[in-house]
């Protein structure tokens, strides 16, 4: 059970500032999920508490503990990455004992903590085999047994789905919700751009913009109060629509901000009225796209396949006025 | 079709030209090295007579064993010296960040650029200093001045284009540089390992002009000087059939040691353990 606390955390890389004073705490056994476009520093603040990258300044502790000048071992982290980054030359098993003997395990020790995982994970039938001989799933399990077996106080992951197919992504990102559920006690950071991810996953979400905390909450808080545009316009698929101008004024504020699935078609008197310029089937939902004279098409979703033509005439308006209102500095206007 | 016929001829005369450039000098010293006598003297390019006497004549001859077993212990030395230097400078040049990094490089690089005459006189000063004169370790420590640049490079470019997410987790997994050189990059590396220490033994077992410079007796003579310096019965006559037999001995062993090392090579072996 760790708790870790960020104060001022800050890195430059030469000139550039990544990241520019964090302070965010992450309590005991959570599943924290650092979500912002590429370019945010998630990647990097995760590395910053890996002890992959030295801390410019500020502290980061782990049970009130400094750990700024602690290597990653001797903070009891695991990490998962991205492409996998298993040892070519060993074979599942070596790769996975490999931190245990050279933490100077028991022989037997070892082979106890290895199997277990393996069973976790179900590969134990791979253990003798090299990495090339396994498919990019199967790797990515590999990758996720060798972080377990040592036991980690803390687990981290960078973009761990990123390089597997769609499919094998959902089925990997149950098998990690699955792990939580069975680590509880582990403290758990996971990076993502997906916000698809972070949202399932998430105990809590934290979402960096520009080597900043943007905002922290649960998922839930972030989809129903988002404290930005930048925040709201992140979190939900497809994207919030902002309306500005005569539209905004309408509600008496700066932005407006709604989501396609708080909007409907009426048959009459919506509020905004425009053409239909095209429409996206997925069969169970379907998306319009329709302009009404702001500056980007209204995204309206709608259960269920799109009846509607191109070039049609809708009216559309919010359902019980499930708005967002924002002020010109893109924060929420006070009501 | 008579364009496809033109073109074979043409390929296969060119490979002809390189085979017969290549092979034909080492051939001839073989044949030559059968014969005795006169017979070294008539031009012919078959074999016509086979006597090993010149062979039984080179190990006869006083100190070629002994010179034979110097080239061995230099050429290892220097092979085992620079690899074990070039590795550990490889790990620094290519993934520990500190300031003249480049310009750290290009010195090693521009070492390889002056010409053995060029520091032969300053060498002899220094190996004189070290009381290295007419030793075999002067001629190792002479030798690293080629391998050591090339080597060092090689193996610097090699260890660079390794993902350094790998590494990255050995240092999660605890491991220490020494154990992410030695137990991680060195069987990732086996490739150009055998190739730069190949490169490395046949430049330190051909070399000349420093062994004929740092020795002066013969028990520390390594073998191109031995032969060299063979003599006939008189000044004038050069005793081609021991040469040529010497020649072929020497030759032997870099064309084992590259059939051995070609099996050895193994490409692609880091592929599985990144995506790809």
């Amino acid at each position: 059970m760790t708790t870790i606390r960020m104060q001022d955390l800050r890195k430059s890389f030469g000139k550039y500032d990544v990241i520019k004073g964090v302070d965010l705490e992450i309590e005991a056994g959570e599943f924290m999920v650092f979500v912002g476009p590429s370019g945010c520093g998630k990647s990097t603040l995760l590395r910053l508490i890996a002890g992959l990258e030295d801390i410019t300044s500020g502290t980061l502790a782990f049970d009130e503990k400094i750990v700024n000048s602690l290597t990653p071992s001797q903070r009891g982290i695991a990490m998962v990455f991205q492409s996998y980054a298993l040892y070519p030359h060993m074979t599942v098993y070596d790769n996975m004992a490999f931190g245990l003997k050279l933490a100077k395990g028991s022989a037997d020790d070892v082979k106890r903590r290895v199997h277990k995982a393996a069973e976790m994970l179900q590969i134990t039938d791979y253990l003798d085999r090299l990495p090339k001989q396994l498919s990019g799933g199967q790797r990515q399990r590999v990758a996720i047994g060798r972080a377990i077996v040592r036991d980690p106080k803390v687990f981290l992951f960078d973009e761990p789905l990123s390089n597997l197919d769609a499919a094998l992504r959902v089925a990997t990102r149950l098998e990690i919700a699955k792990l939580h559920a069975k680590m509880h006690e582990t403290t758990m950071i996971y990076v993502t751009h997906d916000q698809v991810e972070a949202m399932t996953l998430a105990d809590r979400i934290c979402v960096l913009r520009d080597g900043n905390v943007e905002q922290v909450g649960t998922p839930l808080e972030l989809y129903e109060k988002p404290q930005s545009i930048f925040v709201a316009g992140f979190i939900g698929s497809p994207k919030m629509n902002f309306l500005t101008e005569q539209f905004a004024d309408a509600y008496k504020t700066d932005i407006l901000g709604v989501r396609p699935e708080h909007l409907e078609i009426k048959d009459k008197d919506g509020l905004w009225k425009g053409k239909l310029l095209l429409a996206e089937n997925l069969g169970s939902e379907s998306f319009l796209y329709i302009d009404i004279g702001a500056k980007e098409p209204l995204v309206v979703r709608q259960d269920g396949s799109a009846h509607q033509q191109p070039g049609e005439l809708l009216c559309v308006a919010p359902v019980n006025n499930n708005i967002h209102r924002f002020d010109q500095s893109g924060r929420p206007a006070a009501n | 079709m008579p364009m496809s016929i033109i073109k074979n001829t043409a390929f296969y005369a060119l490979v002809a030209v390189i085979v017969v450039c290549a092979v034909f000098p080492f051939y001839y010293a073989i044949i030559t090295s059968f014969r005795t006598g006169s017979a070294i003297f008539t031009i012919e390019y078959w074999p016509t007579s086979f006597s090993v006497a010149n062979y039984v004549n080179v190990i006869a001859s006083g100190s070629f064993a002994r010179n034979l077993l110097n080239s061995i212990i230099v050429s290892a030395c220097v092979v085992t010296l620079s690899l074990l230097m070039a590795v550990t400078a490889a790990f620094a040049l290519s993934r520990v960040r500190f300031r003249g990094r480049s310009l750290l490089l290009l010195t090693i690089l521009s070492v390889s650029m002056f010409p053995q005459i060029a520091v032969l006189a300053g060498l002899f000063e220094v190996i004189r200093l070290l009381g290295l004169y007419n030793t075999l370790g002067g001629l190792v420590f002479s030798y690293m001045i080629f391998t050591l640049p090339f080597t060092v490079w090689v193996l610097t470019t090699f260890m660079r284009d390794l993902p350094v997410e790998i590494e990255e987790a050995a240092i999660v997994d605890g491991a220490t540089p020494w154990v992410i050189i030695t137990r991680v990059f060195l069987p990732l590396m086996w490739p150009a390992l055998v190739t730069t220490g190949l490169l490395a033994f046949i430049a330190a077992w051909n070399e000349f002009l420093f062994a004929l410079t740092f020795t002066s007796s013969t028990e520390t003579r390594t073998v191109p000087v031995t032969i060299a310096l063979f003599t006939g019965s008189s000044a004038h006559e050069v005793p081609w059939g021991i040469v040529m037999a010497a020649s072929v001995i020497v030759t032997v062993p870099l064309v084992v040691l590259v059939l051995i090392f070609q099996r050895k090579i193994i490409s692609g072996l880091t592929a599985g353990g990144v995506k790809g």
